[in-house]
């Protein structure tokens, strides 16, 4: 009787809770634990701490060649992105004008397409324009993607920005220059920054847009995606998975902190992950 | 425009209107916001138009005839092969997306309503697995499900199973995991969002009145909650019927799903046509189905009050 009783109270919630959150982390996990591990084969009992295959990753040129495309992607993506974010967040946020919400459905549509079918009609559209396929074609890719992500960060960040706060500024003799630098900047910072670090996360970790958008260069998640039709090779991708793994996780830690900063500033609650 | 001809007063008019119409609200917003439109209408729209285009068209090696043809549309919905990948994507995606609802609810809800103060810590804990890549998570269920994997030799260790089994990996079993472990945090999110609106006063109202706990919540939070239901359905269910990764990772021959038959279009069978109607197809008919699962959950909403 106790225990139908807990059932319907919801006694049970934290256990599951916890177990949901283990769910969650678990299979991460291993890829990290297995990037140490002497063995060859990811598998149970572990059979000693080795840093080699780490040590054998700056001795392998296709690695750092893609690392180092996936840094330029990256980084042209996230900045691109979060300029074309900051024209729609504002315009979305401050305006009111008729096909606003169809305008912000279209945008935040790349969400919930099926990226392959995105990442094919572009491919499509691209050599039918005669661009050829490189690093450049998977940044426009990676940009569209990017661009909804972006504009949750922003629009958390700018909604409750208070106008007057401008006007106020340029009452007291700012300038436009100086109340944008000294008024307008401070407050939207941190959602800027955070927009631009998720974006460089997303772009960084992305394959299905890279893998049909580029042409013989490979960033790091289609170099990972190669070696692993190689059995043998295995352990060599789960130190540069690792690696991949902290990195998001980082920068995605500090573009939340930033997020909520921004939102505090600003009076605001929400955003991406509310 | 016009009135430029007319002379000098209605001019100034003019130009004073023109101004007007620059500064009002809906303009600025449009100027604004119009580079980012141009940039969804230049990669989205007119890629997915190009694509509709090119599923009536047929393909002789490098050349496309543009003639009018519903053949492609034939092959896609009656071949067998197509018609069993179409099928069997839609099965996974709509599994997929019943379990991580499923899976999901209690969280939400657990965050909502028991949450306190670290509501905020909570989302970001169960979110921020999701932001490390698909791929690497994809590959993770490789290493646990394999033959040599985690749980086979776990499994063994600890003296359950004598050999490793096969049953595991390379199959719709595997991938029906590995997306529901996928999309975890995309479910949670909208139902969060919808159990937060829930009035708490309504919930008072309904044991005040006499219901016990579990009527409370069937009678009032779940039918109130049924939007975030339905959009967590559906953020699932559209993306995963177009999943690439898990099937060619863990799904074997028997966990093919139709992205892998597309991807083949566009690449070694090199059928550009067939592969746009493969995708239109898959497109119109998940929308289909997203629309039966709304439906379906606005019916039982309707039910339980």
């Amino acid at each position: 009787m106790t225990a139908v009783r807990r059932f319907l109270t919801g006694g049970w919630l934290p256990a599951y809770a916890f177990l949901y959150v283990v769910f969650l982390y678990l299979p991460v996990i291993f890829l990290p634990i297995f990037s140490i591990n002497t063995a060859a084969t990811p598998k149970f009992p572990l059979t000693g701490f080795t840093l080699h295959w780490y040590e054998d990753l700056p001795r392998t040129p296709a690695l750092l060649d893609a690392a180092w495309n996936s840094l330029i992607v990256g980084v042209s993506a996230a900045i691109l992105s979060t300029v074309l974010g900051i024209l729609a967040a504002r315009s979305i946020t401050r305006y009111r004008y008729p096909g606003r919400r169809a305008i912000n459905g279209l945008i935040m549509a790349p969400l919930v397409l099926p990226e392959v079918i995105v990442a094919i009609s572009m491919l499509l559209v691209m050599l039918q324009l005669g661009l050829s396929l490189s690093l450049f074609t998977v940044v426009l890719g990676h940009v569209l993607v990017c661009i909804p992500y972006s504009m949750t960060v922003l629009t958390s960040g700018f909604e409750g920005f208070d106008r007057s706060l401008e006007e106020a500024s340029a009452d007291l003799g700012e300038s436009a220059f100086g109340t944008f630098r000294r008024v307008t900047l401070p407050m939207v910072a941190p959602a800027i920054i955070s927009s631009l670090l998720v974006c460089f996360t997303i772009s960084l970790d992305e394959f299905i847009i890279a893998f049909f958008l580029t042409g013989t260069e490979a960033t790091l998640p289609i170099y990972i995606w190669g070696q692993l039709r190689f059995a043998a090779k295995l352990p060599g991708v789960l130190a540069p998975g690792t690696l991949l793994l902290v990195a998001s996780f980082l920068l995605m830690t500090i573009a939340e902190i930033l997020r909520r900063r921004a939102a505090r500033r600003t009076q605001n609650e929400g955003g991406l992950y509310a | 425009m016009t009135a430029a001809a007319e002379g000098s007063p209605p001019l100034r008019m003019t130009r004073a209107r023109r101004n007007a119409l620059l500064q009002s609200e809906p303009v600025q917003g449009l100027a604004l916001i119009s580079p980012t439109l141009v940039y969804a209408l230049i990669l989205l729209v007119l890629p997915i138009l190009v694509v509709i285009a090119h599923s009536f068209w047929t393909q002789h090696y490098l050349t496309i005839d543009r003639s009018f043809t519903l053949e492609n549309y034939r092959i896609a919905l009656t071949e067998p092969i197509y018609r069993d990948l179409l099928w069997r994507s839609l099965y996974i995606s709509l599994t997929v997306s019943l379990l991580t609802v499923l899976l999901a609810y209690p969280i939400a809800y657990f965050i909502s309503f028991h949450g306190g103060r670290h509501k905020s810590l909570w989302l970001f804990l169960i979110t921020i697995p999701f932001w490390t890549s698909y791929l690497l998570r994809v590959m993770s269920w490789k290493v646990i499900l394999g033959y040599n994997g985690v749980l086979n030799s776990g499994l063994m260790g600890l003296g359950i199973i004598d050999e490793p089994s096969t049953a595991l990996l390379y199959n719709s079993s595997a991938v029906i995991i590995t997306l529901t472990h996928a999309w975890a945090a995309f479910a949670i999110l909208p139902i969060f969002v919808s159990l937060e609106k829930v009035d708490r006063t309504l919930v008072e109202a309904a044991k005040d009145l006499g219901d016990g706990p579990l009527r409370s919540f069937l009678r009032v939070t779940l039918p109130l909650s049924a939007p975030g239901v339905i959009s967590a359905a559906l953020i699932v269910m559209i993306p995963t019927v177009g999943d690439y990764v898990t099937p060619k990772l863990v799904g074997g021959k028997d966990g093919v799903m139709i992205a892998n038959a597309i991807q083949a279009q566009f690449g070694k069978a090199s059928n550009w046509p067939l592969g746009a109607a493969l995708s239109v197809t898959t497109m119109v008919i998940v929308t289909l189905m997203a629309g039966a699962t709304v439906l379906v959950i606005r019916a039982l909403q309707r039910l339980a009050r």
